[in-house]
């Protein structure tokens, strides 16, 4: 098994303010997606990013925002266990970011010291 | 309390003094009655049998061993001190000795069982399902290594102790459930495995350096499960599902101290995997049926996984689902859990196929029953095949 790293990309629509049912629904699909690959056993982390993000360039040039060039964002991440990229792919189907007009990005994580 | 007086090396004198202690109390008490206070009766004649120990160990070591050698240091009368204080301090050093990562946890299981617990060899083999012997040789080397490792019997200090503290949590889970799930009939057993588990795990409630979140958490679950004690076997032992259980039979008592230690838990940040398998069993020992009961349900299993993953927490979650969800959803869910050789796996399959697919219900139900192992188990399935022809 190998760890593969589901990155989930969406617009950045800053107009955009659930209401506090839509949150709670919106959290419940995920947490129903999540607990789906937890189990099977795949389940490695997760963390969701906030909006607050600056960005650091050459020369100590801060830019506000980790949207700065482009307008799409990550919101989110999760390391799952796959035995290869296919099945990996298979474990993102379903992910609600989908159903929001997103995407998931699906990459092998390759440690530091190999 | 005398493991303590006698440190983890002379283990089996303490041993030996209680057995002897309680040996005494049934003859004597078989002749004369109880007597008014029979913990204090046990304890003064145990402390005599340690201060007859230490003055025969005197004389050894006050005759026979400066013989042998010359500057012996003079030995100090030792006594033993029988404060309730002494005692309950005492029990939870001994709690954290036993319950230490250097032995197996099945040995830490057998060893609480026979120092803290004062169960017999013979009961300790039947709750394993095992013979004497085994058990012996299992606590024999579990001593073996607490002296080789020279564990002291103490309290560790305030920056090892959550660390320490999860080692004994899981100790007394697995006592607990070997209690619940064991394949021994007899009932009576088992219950009292259960409540072993939860005096130790009050004693951690008592202490001001062990009262945390997850403690509390662990007691809540052992409570709620506890409250369908009667309502989950019947005359014969044989397991009775939840859906059948006849809910006049769960202990009120019981869930009312669940929701008090559950609160008690609620105190801190930490979301331990007790607090999320107490918060499930919390809704289990709730009699209304709503969808909210289910949604609060799933969402725990799925957090609950996210922690630690075990198969039937992924058969419990996939059920839940069901109920939330409906049942092609989560059949679809259940298609993807690579658990083929689990029995269980083919009952909810079973389950979830039934009045959709009845033929692919029965193939699962007779693939579980040629998986399962215990009778009542099997029982189970043969219920659900009668019903489904």
């Amino acid at each position: 098994m190998t760890e593969f790293m589901m990155i989930f990309r969406n617009d950045y629509n800053p107009a955009f303010k659930p209401s506090a049912e839509q949150m709670e629904a919106s959290i419940k699909q995920w947490q129903d997606w999540i607990g789906g690959i937890a189990a099977q056993g795949k389940f490695v982390s997760t963390n969701r990013l906030g909006f607050e993000g600056k960005t650091l360039k050459p020369n100590h040039v801060i830019v506000d925002g980790p949207y700065a060039e482009v307008k799409e964002i990550i919101g989110g991440y999760i390391l799952v266990k796959a035995t290869n990229i296919d099945e990996a792919m298979k474990l993102a189907e379903g992910c609600p970011i989908l159903s929001i007009g997103g995407h998931v990005e699906v990459r092998n994580v390759v440690p530091m010291n190999n | 309390m005398l493991c303590k007086l006698f440190g983890i090396v002379h283990i089996e004198i303490a041993e030996d003094i209680t057995t002897d202690t309680f040996l005494l109390a049934s003859e004597t008490w078989d002749l004369k009655g109880i007597p008014e206070n029979p913990t204090a009766w046990l304890y003064t004649v145990a402390k005599n049998k340690t201060t007859d120990y230490f003055k025969r160990n005197r004389i050894v070591e006050e005759k026979i061993i400066p013989t042998l050698k010359h500057n012996q240091k003079p030995f100090e009368e030792t006594d033993v001190d029988l404060s309730a204080k002494n005692i309950t301090d005492s029990q939870l050093q001994m709690i954290f000795a036993i319950c230490n990562p250097v032995i197996p946890p099945e040995a830490q299981i057998g060893l609480a069982l026979r120092i803290l617990c004062g169960f017999g060899i013979d009961e300790i083999a039947e709750a394993f399902l095992t013979n004497k012997e085994t058990i012996n040789k299992r606590l024999f080397r579990a001593k073996e290594k607490l002296r080789t490792e020279n564990i002291k019997i103490e309290l560790p200090n305030e920056s090892e102790i959550n660390k320490r503290l999860e080692t004994v949590l899981t100790t007394l889970y697995l006592l607990y459930n070997e209690g619940y799930h064991s394949g021994t009939r007899n009932t009576q057993l088992r219950k009292e495995l259960c409540l072993e588990a939860m005096r130790l795990n009050y004693f951690l409630i008592e202490n001001d350096a062990t009262n945390k979140p997850a403690v509390n958490a662990l007691m809540a679950l052992m409570c709620f499960h506890s409250s369908r004690f009667d309502a989950r076997t019947n005359q014969t032992g044989e397991a009775i599902l939840y859906e059948e259980q006849n809910k006049d039979l769960w202990d009120e008592d019981l869930i009312e101290k669940g929701n008090y230690f559950l609160i008690e838990s609620a105190k801190g940040q930490e979301i331990s995997k007790y607090h999320l398998e107490a918060s499930i069993a919390y809704w289990h020992s709730t009699k209304i049926e709503n969808p909210a009961k289910w949604e609060s349900i799933l969402q725990l299993y799925n957090q609950l996984l996210q922690i630690e993953y075990s198969p039937i927490t992924a058969l419990n979650r996939t059920y839940a689902l069901s109920k939330v969800h409906g049942k092609e959803k989560a059949i679809q869910e259940a298609l993807k859990l690579d658990l083929k050789e689990n029995h269980f796996y083919h009952s909810l399959l079973g389950n979830l196929y039934t009045n959709i697919d009845n033929n692919k219900a029965i193939i699962h139900f007779k693939m579980a029953l040629t998986l399962a192992k215990s009778n009542s188990d099997k029982l189970t399935i043969e219920n659900h095949l009668r019903k489904l022809n």
